[in-house]
């Protein structure tokens, strides 16, 4: 990965019918780089990507690319191809004939074409399909194949929107290697649109973050995981315990009235703030040695590891642990100082969508 | 086995009764005897005098071209109007399905007396094509009728698929989204080729006194007393109907074919 700014999304703004979908979006993607934008339904995320491809206008703000001013560029003269959600195949047409779409248009040799076509095929683990119908395929082959339809245009970029939403989950993490791979053979840069924040840690280099036509945090997945910089961001990835404290001075930190020693400082003292939690940073210590005391309210088995609810303190704490402590057990809730991510809190409702250095 | 059989024999009752006469209506058409109920014998006869009627063969040729043109031009007009439904907003799409079924749900006889008023109100000197007017009015919605479904079954992104590949949206329209609804229009075309073929009342209020088409000529004919050159009439014409009816239905069915050579 370089530092060439492939794609240059400007100030950005959109709406329809009066509902602002995006506000003054400003993002870049690096050549050859994984990128992700995540996010609930509705935060904007499916529009950022149209309008990288070229489906939708902004009302206001630029799209780069290489440099060049795009965004009146229409979708079929941009060096984009996009996978749809919903594979949107050509049903009448074979997939040799859907492979070839791309390449007919831009009058290659039939020669050049056929080569293509096994090409791409081989590529996506589909090789002899070159006659069957798409309505004949399963879901999970349908999608490769749209995935091949879009790669055998050597595209700079690959535009995902969800591409495997409406796959089940086992075929849905085979996809996910199959994705990494296609990435490190092809060479390419993916833009991928999801909601599903675990397909979004294990594939993408970086990770862009959106509610409500924001984003949010944008970072490598282990910084969006360990050091979310807001509750939302907390709360979307993965399970967490978000808990209102007190900063009492640098690294010490008040929860609920026990004092947790941290790493962060420069917030001040006496300052109330977010923390964040992990369920699985959580240690589940005799009473005497931990620093809040509770008692385990509910036990579920979950396969890995036994998630436990613990009442302490007050309120409920999710824990997730590979040792058993059974429902009513005196626990103590004991948790690494470098475990506990601090957050400022937001002023208000509205400032759970910030844009980042507000 | 019991139940079976009565299955079969409700089966076989009902079809019974629904094609007795059309059956009785074929036979006759083979009889040599011009009598209704005596059987003298297998001939073609009737088809061969049939052919040598100037008459009816004005009347056949009339209703084909009738038929054909009306069809072609209510398909046109019924495959763009779905499109255009199809791209509105829930309540507008409701209100216009439901105007344009109106000609299909209205009694043929108000339709037919209707449209006359208007011809004549408007000074249009009734003949030819005030029928094709009037039957082109009618097919539309059996176009709309076979096009919507194949449209609503269209993936809204595939027209973008097409364009991200860097089809020009001239090309993928037909490329693309035309060849894949093609089925239905081929359908609401014969539907609507059945539906001119078959109509009377609206032909007979609109047609003038100059033209006749096969339904109006037969009619005309029979106040004179039936000849059995009507009945090999109605067998062709039951014939062609029947066989149009099914390469209908298999065109529409035919996207379920997942091989192709």
């Amino acid at each position: 990965m370089n530092d060439n700014k492939l794609i240059n999304l400007v100030n950005i703004t959109k709406s329809y019918d009066n509902t602002v979908i995006l506000d003054d979006l400003s993002l870049y993607v690096r050549e050859n780089e994984f990128v992700t934008l995540l996010g609930p339904s509705g935060c904007g995320k499916t529009t950022t990507l149209r309008i990288i491809g070229g489906f939708e206008t902004p009302d206001k703000g630029q799209v780069v690319f290489e440099g060049k001013d795009i965004t009146k560029l229409p979708p079929n003269e941009r060096q984009l191809n996009t996978v749809f959600q919903k594979y949107a195949l050509f049903n009448h047409m074979t997939i040799a004939e859907n492979i070839a779409f791309g390449l007919k248009i831009k009058k290659k040799s039939g020669d050049y074409i056929k080569d293509k076509i096994k090409y791409a095929l081989k590529l996506v683990n589909l090789d002899g399909y070159e006659n069957r119908m798409p309505n004949s395929l399963s879901g999970g082959q349908q999608q490769r194949i749209a995935i091949a339809r879009a790669i055998v245009n050597e595209p700079k970029v690959l535009l995902l929107d969800e591409p495997l939403g409406a796959l089940d989950l086992k075929l849905r993490q085979d996809m996910q290697y199959e994705l990494i791979r296609l990435k490190n053979e092809l060479g390419i840069t993916f833009v991928y649109v999801t909601h599903d924040q675990e397909e979004a840690l294990t594939m993408s280099d970086t990770i862009v973050v959106m509610n409500q036509g924001y984003i949010q945090q944008i970072g490598t997945p282990e910084k969006i995981y360990n050091e979310p910089e807001n509750a939302f961001v907390a709360d979307f990835i993965g399970d967490s315990n978000i808990i209102a404290a007190t900063m009492v001075e640098d690294r010490l930190v008040n929860i609920l009235g026990a004092n947790f020693p941290c790493v962060d400082d420069g917030f001040g003292k006496q300052k109330p703030v977010d923390v964040v939690i992990r369920p699985e940073d959580i240690d589940l210590v005799k009473p005497s040695e931990g620093i809040l005391t509770g008692r385990v309210t509910s036990l579920i088995f979950k396969g890995v590891h036994y998630e436990m609810e613990v009442m302490a303190g007050g309120r409920e704490w999710l824990v997730h642990s590979t040792d058993l402590c059974a429902v009513g057990t005196e626990v103590g809730i004991k948790v690494d100082p470098f475990d506990i991510q601090i957050m400022n809190k937001p002023a208000s409702e509205d400032e759970q969508a910030v844009v980042p250095g507000e | 086995m019991v139940k079976n059989f009565f299955k079969r024999f409700y089966i076989g009752i009902i079809l019974l009764f629904l094609y007795a006469p059309i059956i009785i209506l074929i036979i006759l058409s083979f009889n040599k005897s011009k009598s209704r109920a005596k059987w003298g014998g297998f001939t073609l006869k009737w088809y061969a005098e049939l052919f040598q009627n100037d008459d009816i063969m004005r009347a056949l040729y009339t209703t084909l071209i009738l038929a054909f043109v009306s069809a072609l031009i209510a398909t046109i007009i019924g495959t763009a109007g779905a499109f255009a439904i199809n791209a509105m907003k829930k309540t507008p799409r409701v209100i216009m399905l439901g105007i344009t079924n109106i000609p299909m749900l209205n009694a043929d006889i108000v339709t037919g007396i209707s449209l006359m008023l208007l011809f004549v109100a408007l000074r249009f000197s009734l003949g030819f094509t005030s029928v094709l007017l009037a039957h082109i009015t009618f097919n539309i919605p059996y176009v709309l009728l076979s096009v919507m479904p194949k449209l609503k079954q269209l993936n809204p992104n595939t027209f973008e698929a097409a364009q991200d590949l860097g089809a020009s949206p001239f090309y993928a329209f037909f490329k693309v989204i035309l060849p894949d609804i093609f089925p239905g229009i081929i359908s609401g075309y014969f539907l609507a080729f059945t539906m001119s073929l078959d109509d009377f009342v609206i032909t007979y209020f609109t047609k003038g006194p100059e033209i006749n088409t096969l339904s109006t000529k037969i009619y005309t004919e029979v106040r004179k007393g039936i000849k059995p050159e009507i009945y090999a009439l109605s067998t062709i014409m039951f014939t062609a109907i029947l066989l149009l009816l099914i390469i209908a239905n298999r065109k529409s069915g035919e996207k379920n074919i997942p091989l192709r050579k």
